[in-house]
């Protein structure tokens, strides 16, 4: 059924797919078919994007229902092949195409050896990303999520470096594991409504008793994601091996399902579970912001910098959301957007110069700005982006999160604003290392500037951080409705279950425990 | 036009940042300075309209943040105060614009230089036209940044790449102040717009609210968050440690940024919630003592510093404790006047110790100046004046300005005022005495400098001077011109509401009747310092080393500024280096790491090992083997009963 309307998520998520069968019919011979690979990836991807971008435009930001849905018997019924779109979700979809192209772009040196296989692990990945956004089926959802899985696994261990071994089983098994968890929960929420379908099971009530274990369930997996403190040593190392587009892809999308997950199914299924963990996870998330910034401030490696920045950052964003208020979701979810792009494009900045130099030592830089201006220009952008400031797209979220923490828990907000000072700290201390100060080191002393395909890759993502630094209504637009339909559901589940004699707070937790 | 003055600096700075390799150099500083010559002439005309006409003004801009009940536009709020800040800003700009094409001929780096500066007077005009706290906490930051870009303009030194830093990460703790003001402001009274919050705030005087599990006084609180803010910014006592240090900046920036105007925008601020202030005696007397304390410590530095800049740079600091003190006993609008006047004969100073600097050939240490008043006559005429202007000689601004706090905190009634009142004249007195000390030493004596550079030393040009002229005037007759609007009869119509001075404070009246010991007494504060100074550095110039070498320990207190660099890298910096350090390798790799992935994939190999270690044959190790089961089994049934 798909309503008579033209399958637009079908045709976004598996016009990469048909991209990759594609490549794969190119004959695998020479020179010349690896630059044609390379072509039809980048039509492909750039495509996807253009066709995305119809979604936005069609996509009506006044109500909170699904859209653009999508719905098909499959596996006997036991399982609809069911997608859409709501406010939450949407952008992320847009986000994932808009990324694309820049991730084959910068590939586009880099990648010597197995420039197919590679070319279609990522348009395999982007089909499985985009599926999970748009799912509204669990077992759908399950799929694309463990799916995305495997090519990241072999992105990072075919492609990576030195010990990408190691990084890559690391980041299999983490993220595994939690999953594992989460299809145990799948299914018992399967035997206890009868259904996978997401939009019925957001209407479904679960019993309390229940929802304390789903939530947990659900939660190793998207902790893991996120990733927050302390399952999160997995990142640094994944983000230190991979090649540079797999590090945007890690940081830009693949991070941001945990927060997703939060928003679709934990909060909003399992809300009591949420306002009893809500301590918990800001808990968490402030450990992650000062443990991890502080962290980031000694590392040696410029991209295990930016790895522990990215830790910190979904630290403000898992508080946003578990505040559980307009500024504190919209602002969660602006930040993961703009995360998103800012930290790819500074995983793009550690490219640009480990391509040319091959080696990502912080201390074997020093005066690049000399020799690349348009490159110190750039990467300053991205950097005080990072840091939140104003006007760059950085800020929004990071405010937002803030103010709305504020309302919920002083102390916490407080904490997390310690991560204002800190990420000033080790942003400026890796900027001052890398960019300023003499040319002294031989080596660097005929690097050059951007060339035309790195500003090509980097442009689109300068003007996106700040045009939506100053301008952000259109993403504010988009989620608010959404985003107020959420917590008005949510409010709703505790004033009920506070009228049937439940205690909600932190205090649930010595009674769930008793009562066990 | 109001759009015209805050855009037109963006559109130069554009202009200049990313054209100027291509225009060239002339091109870049022409565009910049006529656009912002432009600014400062529709700046005038609105003070002109606003202040004096009174045709206050809101212009709609854009919207940007709109979050639930959260909503911040892009807005720009022309009323008197933001008036005063504008002709300040954009004139001081101005002319820093025409007088850096002199300054920096020989930089290779103009055009950037000139995008830069242009960038932080669009950030800092967004600041002051702010109509919500975000949008003026996007000036903040902003000019947070150009600051941090301009200190750290010749990058290849590393002192000034880590006073870049240490600025901008100074300014963020104290940001960090004013970011939980704002989000306090948000939850308590539901909107970050002055109207709203000027609105909602009597209501609140005396409510409490949960701040880290104490019950707090909102008002209070509020204030001093903000306030926080504004001691970072404006480099009051304890978060003061980056200004000095920012003198690595080139000269124009000194005069711009940490004089006239970016400093100051703690002040404002403070002057800006005046309605949040006035309703919080606790914070106004907080904002008094460390507006006071701060005047003190800062002059009492300035004293002894060799370098020309930093003792200018004390100076500021120690001026901006002025207007803090100003501001605490309620007399917001003696706070603007000083402020006001501040610009004009700071940048003088700062501009015309460029010149002295351009000079000799880039020195700043003034023991090795001296005697070069026959050489640069124009420039030592401009210094002489705004010292005048700065140490309060009879009919120059400063002296309107100053007396008028000094004689303000006299009449409060704030628990503070004698507080404020006994620092301030004693750091007018010290003011004085390193005012002309600075002139002694480097305009008077013998000269101490090589032959060499001496045979270099020459007047500026005209493109330099002129602008020096034009502040001198402003040093001379601000005060004199402005005096009656600011802080004489015509204040309340000048002013229009947009300071508030709650019920009982009558401050504003009340200081033109003090009796007249504490009118003299900041005037024989001055000539105090003065013959102190000369009889040091004229009669009798061995004096000081003399003193010094008696008085050791506090004259290396002094020189190296109350050892705050030291302590705050003692309590601060190594540590946060050392925690970083263990929980990465500690934390993150041993016990994280130790026990999850790695020690999951170690113990599963240990185990098959382990089996056949175990059968060791020694009896200790099977006994301590047993005593692990057996402390083991206790703990388990010590905690796992009580479950």
């Amino acid at each position: 059924m798909l309503d008579g309307q033209f399958p637009i998520l079908s045709l976004v998520t598996f016009l990469p797919l048909l991209g990759a069968l594609l490549i794969l019919l190119v004959p695998s011979r020479a020179e010349v078919s690896d630059q044609n690979v390379r072509w039809a990836a980048l039509w492909v991807t750039c495509g996807t994007f253009l066709v995305s971008l119809i979604i936005w435009v069609r996509f009506d930001p006044s109500t909170a229902d699904f859209q653009m849905v999508e719905q098909a018997e499959w596996l006997g019924g036991a399982v609809t092949y069911h997608m859409g779109v709501d406010g939450i979700s949407m952008l992320f979809v847009i986000l994932t195409t808009f990324l694309m192209p820049l991730c084959i772009l910068a590939s586009w040196e880099s990648i010597q050896h197995r420039v197919k296989e590679y070319m279609i692990a990522f348009l395999v990945l982007e089909t499985l990303m985009i599926g999970v956004f748009c799912a509204l089926d669990l077992v759908l959802f399950y799929l694309f999520f463990e799916a995305g899985l495997i090519p990241m696994f072999l992105i990072i261990g075919v492609w990576g470096g030195v010990r990408r071994v190691y990084a890559s089983f690391k980041f299999f098994l983490y993220t595994f594991a939690g999953s594992v968890l989460m299809l145990l929960a799948i299914m018992a929420m399967y035997w206890q409504a009868g259904t996978t379908d997401i939009p019925t099971l957001l209407a479904y009530d679960f019993p309390y008793g229940m929802q304390y274990w789903l939530w947990l369930a659900f939660f190793a997996s998207f902790a893991v994601k996120m990733p927050m403190w302390p399952v999160h040593t997995w990142l640094p190392d994944a983000h230190v091996e991979a090649p540079t587009a797999g590090s945007v892809i890690l940081a830009g999308i693949l991070l941001k399902m945990g927060g997703y997950g939060f928003l679709r199914f934990s909060l909003p299924m399992f809300p009591i579970a949420s306002d009893l963990f809500a301590p918990l996870v800001f808990t968490l998330s402030i450990i992650a912001i000062v443990y991890t910034s502080l962290v980031a401030l000694v590392q040696e490696d410029i991209k295990k910098l930016i790895a522990y920045s990215s830790v910190a950052h979904m630290g403000f964003v898992t508080m946003g959301i578990f505040a559980m208020n307009e500024q504190g979701v919209q602002g969660g979810i602006f930040q993961m957007l703009s995360h998103g792009w800012v930290s790819g494009a500074l995983f793009l900045c550690v490219g640009v110069i480990y391509d040319r130099m091959h080696t990502r030592e912080i201390a074997a830089y020093g005066g690049l700005v000399q020799r690349m201006p348009l490159y110190a220009f750039a990467f300053m952008l991205f950097t005080m982006a990072n840091v939140g400031l104003p006007g760059t797209s950085g800020f929004v979220g990071e405010f937002l999160t803030i103010v709305g923490t504020f309302q919920v828990d002083t102390r916490v907000a407080s904490v997390a604003a310690l991560g204002v000072i800190l990420a000033a700290c080790y942003a400026l201390f890796l900027y001052r290392r890398v960019i300023f100060g003499e040319l002294e080191k031989e080596t660097l002393k005929n690097i050059m500037d951007l060339n035309r395909r790195e500003i090509l890759t980097l442009a689109p993502l300068v003007a996106t951080t700040i045009f939506f630094g100053v301008y952000p209504a259109p993403i504010m637009d988009v989620t608010a409705v959404s985003v107020e339909n959420l917590i008005a559901g949510y409010e709703e589940a505790l004033e009920t279950y506070t009228a049937a004699g439940g205690s909600t707070g932190f205090i649930n937790l010595a009674g769930l425990l008793g009562g066990q | 036009m109001y759009s015209a003055i805050v855009f037109l600096p963006l559109i130069g700075c554009l202009i200049a940042g990313l054209f100027g390799r291509q225009i060239g150099v002339k091109a870049s500083q022409v565009i910049t300075s006529g656009l912002l010559v432009i600014s400062a002439i529709l700046s005038w005309v609105a003070f002109v309209s606003v202040a004096l006409q009174g045709n206050a003004e809101t212009v709609q801009v854009l919207s940007w943040i709109d979050s639930g009940a959260l909503e911040a536009d892009w807005r720009l709020r022309i009323d008197t105060l933001t008036a005063v800040m504008l002709v300040v800003v954009t004139s001081v700009s101005s002319l820093v614009h025409i007088y850096s094409v002199g300054y920096m001929s020989h930089d290779p780096h103009q055009p950037r230089f000139f995008a830069y500066l242009s960038l932080f007077t669009f950030a800092m005009l967004m600041l002051v036209t702010a109509d919500n706290l975000i949008q003026l906490f996007f000036g903040w930051e902003g000019v947070g940044l150009a600051s941090y870009l301009l200190i750290g303009f010749w990058y290849k030194r590393p002192s000034a790449n880590a006073a870049a830093i240490k600025a901008f990460v100074v300014n963020r703790v104290g940001d960090f102040g004013l970011l939980l003001g704002i989000s306090t402001v948000f939850l308590m009274v539901g909107s970050v717009e002055f109207d709203a919050i000027f609105a909602a705030i009597p209501d609140m005087a005396g409510d409490t609210f949960r701040f880290f599990g104490y019950d707090v006084p909102v008002v209070t609180t509020i204030a001093l968050l903000l306030f926080m803010g504004a001691m970072g910014k404006s480099a009051q006592f304890l978060l003061h440690t980056w200004l000095p240090d920012a003198m690595e900046g080139p000269t124009p920036v000194s005069a711009l940024i940490h004089a006239a105007t970016m400093v100051t925008a703690g002040v404002f601020l403070v002057c800006r919630m005046s309605p949040v202030f006035e309703y919080s005696p606790d914070a106004l007397a907080f904002v008094t003592v460390v507006g006071a304390t701060t005047a003190f410590f800062a002059a009492t530095v300035g004293l002894v510093q060799n370098d020309i800049k930093r003792v200018i740079a004390y100076s500021t600091c120690s001026q901006l404790g002025y207007m803090f003190a100003a501001a605490g006993i309620g007399a917001y609008e003696a706070a603007m006047f000083h402020l006001f006047t501040h610009a004009f004969f700071k940048a003088l100073l700062f501009l015309g110790s460029g010149s002295v600097i351009h000079a000799m050939s880039d020195e700043q240490d003034m023991r090795k100046m001296g005697g070069l008043y026959k050489l640069i006559p124009l420039t030592y005429f401009m210094m002489i004046i705004g010292t005048l202007a700065l140490t309060g000689f009879p009919f120059t601004a400063g002296y309107f300005s100053k007396d008028a706090i000094i004689e303000a905190a006299y009449a409060s009634h704030s628990s503070a005022h004698m507080y404020a009142f006994t620092l301030l004249v004693v750091a007018a007195l010290f003011t004085s005495f390193y005012s002309w000390r600075l002139i002694f030493m480097t305009f008077h004596g013998k000269s101490r400098a090589s032959n060499e550079v001496l045979s270099h030393v020459h007047e500026s040009p005209a493109v330099m001077w002129v602008p020096l002229a034009i502040l001198a005037a402003g040093a001379i007759f601000a005060g004199m011109m402005f005096s009656n609007f600011f802080v004489g009869e015509a204040y309340t119509n000048f002013w229009a509401g947009t300071i508030s001075h709650a019920s009982g404070n009558e401050v504003m009246e009340h200081f033109h009747h003090v009796p007249s010991w504490v009118v003299w007494s900041p005037f024989a504060a001055m000539v105090l310092g003065f013959a102190v100074s000369w009889y040091f550095y004229i009669r009798r110039p061995d004096l000081p080393k003399e003193l010094a070498q008696t008085h050791e320990p506090l004259y290396k207190f002094l020189l190296n500024k109350w050892y705050f660099d030291e302590l705050y890298d003692f309590i601060f910096v190594r540590p946060a280096f050392f925690l970083g350090r263990t929980l990465w390798k500690q934390g993150d790799g041993r016990i994280i790491d130790g026990m999850g992935p790695d020690g999951i994939a170690a113990r599963v190999s240990d185990i098959t090992r382990g089996v056949v270690r175990v059968q060791s044959g020694y009896l200790y190790h099977y006994a301590f083997a047993m005593l692990l089961g057996v402390a083991a089994l206790i703990t388990y049934f010590m905690f796992g009963g009580a479950l």
